[in-house]
Parts: structure tokens; sequence; C-alpha cells
């Protein structure tokens, strides 16, 4: 059964089709990649399914389950999780108490307004680990404000990831990240999310990192899906390129330098 | 929550509190009984701050309607007491939190929906129809002239304690001293719970981050109605016990004002740290006093004090000190 089917989905502003009739199926364990130049759609894609823009018509279908009209908070308990293009963390609190949130809410304890939230030793456990897999380990009672960049994107990622999602999406992770810190962070990422049976969905504008790790591409264009398929096709698919990089060719996506 | 000093830090905490309500408990033995009936209010008002702290500091919702509780609870002790001929004031506590709570769902349901300066005007406008309706409905609510409640009626502790024969003024004052300070110290270890359990942390992401609080599954606005609720409940409190200490309950308590003084104590103690609005409210209940007492321009001279305390002390008066220390601290 696919984990996630889109139907005709649809998302417009005034004139421009940030989402336009997208029927997009994915299936359990799959590392997507999603790619497409600026405002191609792709973050109005995951805005739509994971609740944060509703959709204008068409069906989102999340195991089985018509989600279309869920509050974000349901889709969050059903298994979708996302984390943000810009990054979107609790700056007042600790990097340590961001992930314990997400913690204590996959746990179901979060309403729990009788116990000292310092004191739950298995929430602990599990917000150093996974502050541990992140490599945040150093940076636990750091206030998310303070923390630097590239850090702040991992914990922003490392925030969804917290909540065991079946269903991860991932919006441009490593963007205003050094190069040198990229690869890094994606390697984390990736062996992170294989380890635990994620499905991860990522927007990726780096060809390198998306050929290197993603399963299937998928390949967006003013608000609609313009092919899909393996790294190996997407790579030898002359439109896409075109779109990409404004070139074709066999060595479209070849480094330059 | 979770630094590696945690354990330390709470015995820290505990070491305080106790040494605090050791020395309120002593404190009437050496001042005269003026500045014992001062003191409770401050506590009663303590209260008061503490609960309406829950939703600027911790949720990040700024009420300026806070009277709406503090008055509900004080009207529905006095309604309490004369229509019901009730004499227990654990009766009156029971009662009078049932209708604050009541009217906090009420009120809150609505203004939740709304952040920032709407939830404000909101939260102003609904305590104006409470004043209005206790002002207009005289022959119930008295108008302008209040209920009086007589502490000499009223009982402590399920009876045990009671105010009549000889002496009964200054007994009340003690007794009631000591009543006020011991749910002082009750509301003040619940809502230190309150605020340092996981539902206190989905508050804070609350006020931090709305949207991302909802993506890690955070139903934000049951989360801040439940605040609300809480909230009102501990302002209904202050409201309760304030009732038999002044003997008269008005609209004057229900009035904007009052609201704006309960956001002023939170202020000046200092809004983002759990011990500043109870410090303000203490400190600004003196200010206030010696002001009123001191001259007929008693407002401005209060507004003005204000002012360059606010100005002087951005992060409150807790806020200051807790920065002092740590630079003291850092030195040694
Ligand atoms: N809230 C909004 N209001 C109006 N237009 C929007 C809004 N969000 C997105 N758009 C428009 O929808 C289109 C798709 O934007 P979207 O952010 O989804 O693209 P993207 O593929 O994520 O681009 P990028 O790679 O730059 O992040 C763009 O034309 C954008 O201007
Ligand atoms: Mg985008």
């Amino acid at each position: 059964m696919n984990l996630l089917e889109t139907v005709n989905l649809k998302r417009y502003f005034g004139d421009t089709r940030a989402v336009d009739d997208v029927n997009l199926t994915i299936a359990d364990g799959e590392f997507i990649s999603l790619v497409g130049p600026n405002g191609a759609g792709k973050t109005s894609l995951c805005n739509v399914v994971s609740g944060l823009l509703t959709s204008d018509s068409g069906k989102i279908i999340f195991k089985g389950h018509d989600v279309t009209h869920a509050a974000v908070t349901a889709r969050v308990r059903a298994g979708i999780a996302r984390s943000f293009q810009l990054v979107n963390l609790f700056d007042d609190l600790s990097a340590f108490d961001n992930v314990a949130l997400a913690v204590f809410s996959r746990e179901g304890k979060i309403r729990n307004m009788a116990a000292l939230a310092h004191l739950d030793h298995d929430v602990i456990v599990e917000a150093d680990n996974v502050l541990g897999q992140f490599g945040l380990a150093g940076k636990r009672n750091e206030t998310a404000r303070d923390l630097a960049q590239g850090e702040r994107k991992l914990l922003d990622v490392a925030l969804a990831y917290a909540l065991r999602p079946k269903l991860l999406f991932l919006d441009e992770p490593t963007s205003g990240v050094s190069t040198r810190d990229k690869g890094q962070i994606m390697d984390t990422i990736a062996s992170v999310v294989r380890g635990e049976g994620i499905t991860a969905v990522i927007i990726e504008h780096d060809m390198d990192v998306v050929f290197k790790y993603s399963n299937r591409i998928v390949v967006m264009h003013q608000g609609a899906i313009l092919a899909q398929g393996t790294p190996d096709a997407i790579r030898n698919n002359d439109q896409v390129a075109m779109i990409l990089l404004g070139s074709s060719g066999p060595d479209a996506f070849t480094r330059k330098d | 929550m979770g630094s590696p000093a945690t354990g330390a830090s709470t015995w820290r905490l505990l070491v305080v509190t106790v040494i605090i309500l050791t020395a309120l408990a002593v404190l009437p033995r050496f001042v005269e009984i003026y500045q014992t009936q001062l003191l409770t209010y401050g506590l009663v008002f303590a209260i008061a701050a503490l609960g309406f702290n829950l939703l600027l500091g911790y949720t990040g919702l700024l009420s300026f309607g806070h009277s709406a509780y503090f008055g509900a609870g004080a009207y529905a002790v006095a309604f309490i007491v004369r229509d019901l001929g009730v004499q227990s004031m654990e009766l009156c506590i029971l009662g009078g939190l049932a209708a604050t709570i009541l009217i906090a769902a009420l009120f809150g349901f609505v203004c939740v929906r709304h952040t920032r300066i709407f939830f404000g005007i909101l939260t102003l406008a609904l305590s104006q129809v409470l004043w209005s309706l206790a002002f207009k409905f005289f022959w119930v609510t008295g108008g302008t002239d209040g209920i009086r409640v007589a502490s000499a009626k009223l009982t402590l502790y399920g009876g045990l304690i009671n105010f009549a024969g000889p002496g009964a003024f200054q007994r009340f004052v003690y007794a009631y001293y000591y009543y006020v300070l011991a749910l002082f110290a009750v509301s003040t270890v619940i809502m230190w719970v309150i605020v340092h359990s996981p539902f206190g942390k989905a508050l804070q992401a609350i006020r931090d981050n709305e949207v991302r609080a909802r993506f890690v599954g955070i139903s934000v606005q049951r989360y801040r109605w439940i605040a609300f609720m809480i909230s009102g409940a501990f302002t209904g409190l202050a409201g309760i016990l304030w009732v038999p200490l002044n003997g008269l309950t008005t609209p004057d308590i229900l009035y904007w004002p009052f609201s704006g003084e309960i956001v002023f104590m939170s202020v000046l103690g200092g809004f983002r740290t759990f011990t500043g609005p109870i410090v303000g409210a203490v400190v600004f209940n003196y200010l206030k006093t010696y002001a009123v007492a001191s001259t007929e321009y008693w407002q401005l001279l209060l507004g003005l004090v204000l002012v360059i305390l606010v100005m002087a002390l951005p992060t409150g008066i807790v806020g200051t000190v807790a920065r002092m220390t740590s630079k003291l601290r850092g030195r040694i």
C-alpha cells in the first residue's frame, strides 16, 4: 500500500499555480528528492501535505485515510512530520527542551501538568539520544537562538525526527550551511532516517546531494510534476536538465569546476 | 529543565523556599498588626499575579482583563455568604473557584481564538461586561456600595477557628495571615509544578513559536484555553481571599484599572521569571499603600515611581537582581 497519495492536488495563489494538479504517490521506505527551480512549488506542496496550507482541491491520502482536511496536529499524530526551509524553532528554549517537547508529544505525555518535565528519565534519555545522533549533544543546554546556523538547521530536522514520523519532509535541510558542513549534515540525516526506516522526502537544490542519497527523484516545475524516476533516469533526462540548469547534454549535471 | 545541575539547583530552590516561608511565618511577631495586614494583601495580589503570568510570561498572551476573574471570585464569595448563609471559608473557596473557572472557561473560549492586541482587547471588553453588570444590577450586587462580608461571620479550617467574642479583629488578622500564607505557598508550588511540567513546556513552546508548536503535535488553541482557565482560577482564588480581608467587595475590582495593576505587578517584578510577579505584587502593594497615605495626588506619585522603576529595571526587579548576582558570582 502507498504511504502517501495525492490526487489532483491544487493550490493557487491568485494567478500563481503553486501546486497544480499534483498526483504523487510515495511508497513505504522511499528516500525521495523533490527538486525544481526556485518557485517551482516544492515548499507549497510540502505545506499542503503537512497541513500548513489548505488545498484548493484534490485529495491527500495518508496510510489509506483521507487527511485532506485534517488539522496539523492530527497529521502529526498520524505520522507526518516536517522541517522548515527557514529555521523554525522554539528560540527561547534550550536545544534539549526543543527536542524534549517533540519526545513528550510523541509519547503522549505532553498534556501532563502534574509531573516535572526534568525528572522524566525516559524522555531525557531519548531526547539526549536524538541530540547525539545529530551531533548536538554538546549544545544541549544552549538556547536555540544562540546556536550557529548549521546547528539550528540540524536542530530543526532533529525536532521533526524526534517525533519518529512515518513520513518526514525536509525542506532544504542544508540551505544556508557551508559546503563543508553540507555533506556531513546529509550523511547524518540519511543514516538516521534510513536506520529508522522512515520514509523521507527531501527538498534540495544541490544535485550532487540529490543523486547521491535519493532512490527516486521528483522534479517540479511551475507547480506540476515534470518528471520523476531513478537518479540515473533523471540524470539522462534532457528536459529536466533544461529546466534545472538551463542547459542540456549528457554532462549537464557533472560539475564544471 | 535538564541542566546537569538539576538535582543541586532543585535543592537550592527548596532551601531558599523554606527560608523565605519561615521568615514570612515568624514576621508577624516582630511587626505591628498593620504591617501583617498589609503583607496579607501583598500575598493575595501575589497569587493573582502568579495566575496572570501563566498567560503573559509562559503562554505569551497579555490579558488586560484579569480583574474579571479576581472580581468573579470576590463577588461569588459575597453572594455565597450573603445569600446562602455559608460561614465556612473553605466552602466559599470551593464555590468561588467553581464560579471563576466557569467564567474563565467561557471568556477564554472566545479570547484564545485571537492573539496579541486582539486577545488583549477582547479580555478587556469581556471584563468590562462583568463590571457593567455589577454596576447596573445594583439590587443584586449593591451597585457602587458593593456587598459587605463581615469577617466575624466566617470560620476557617472547617469551623475550627471562628471570630466571635472579644479581640476578634486581632485574632482574625493573624489567623487570616497564616491562612493566606498557606494558600499562597500551595498556589506557588502548584504553579511551579505546572510551568515545569510537560504541559508548561508546551505553553512556552506556543509562546515562542505557535506554528512549530502545532508541528510537534500541540493543539495550540486548546492548550491556550486550558492555560486561560488555570490562570483565571489562580486570580479568582486571590479575589476570593481578598474579600474577608477587605470586608467588602465593590465594582472597582472588576474595573479595568485593576486589570492594569495586575499587569503592572508582573512587569514590575519581571514577567520573564517565575518569582517576578510575586515580588512585583508585594512591592506594588507597598508602593500603592504608601503613595495613597502620603499625598492626595497619589496616582501621580505612584505613576511617576512606576515609570522610573520600569525604565531603570527593564527586566523587572527579579530579572535585575538575578543578573546582578550572576555578575557578582562571576567575579568571585
Ligand atoms: N504564501 C504565499 N502567497 C503567495 N504566493 C506564494 C505563497 N507561497 C508561495 N507562493 C508562490 O508560489 C510559488 C511556489 O513557491 P514555493 O515556495 O512553493 O516554491 P519552491 O519550489 O519551494 O521554491 P524555492 O526553491 O525558492 O524554495 C512561487 O511563485 C511563490 O511566489
Ligand atoms: Mg521552497
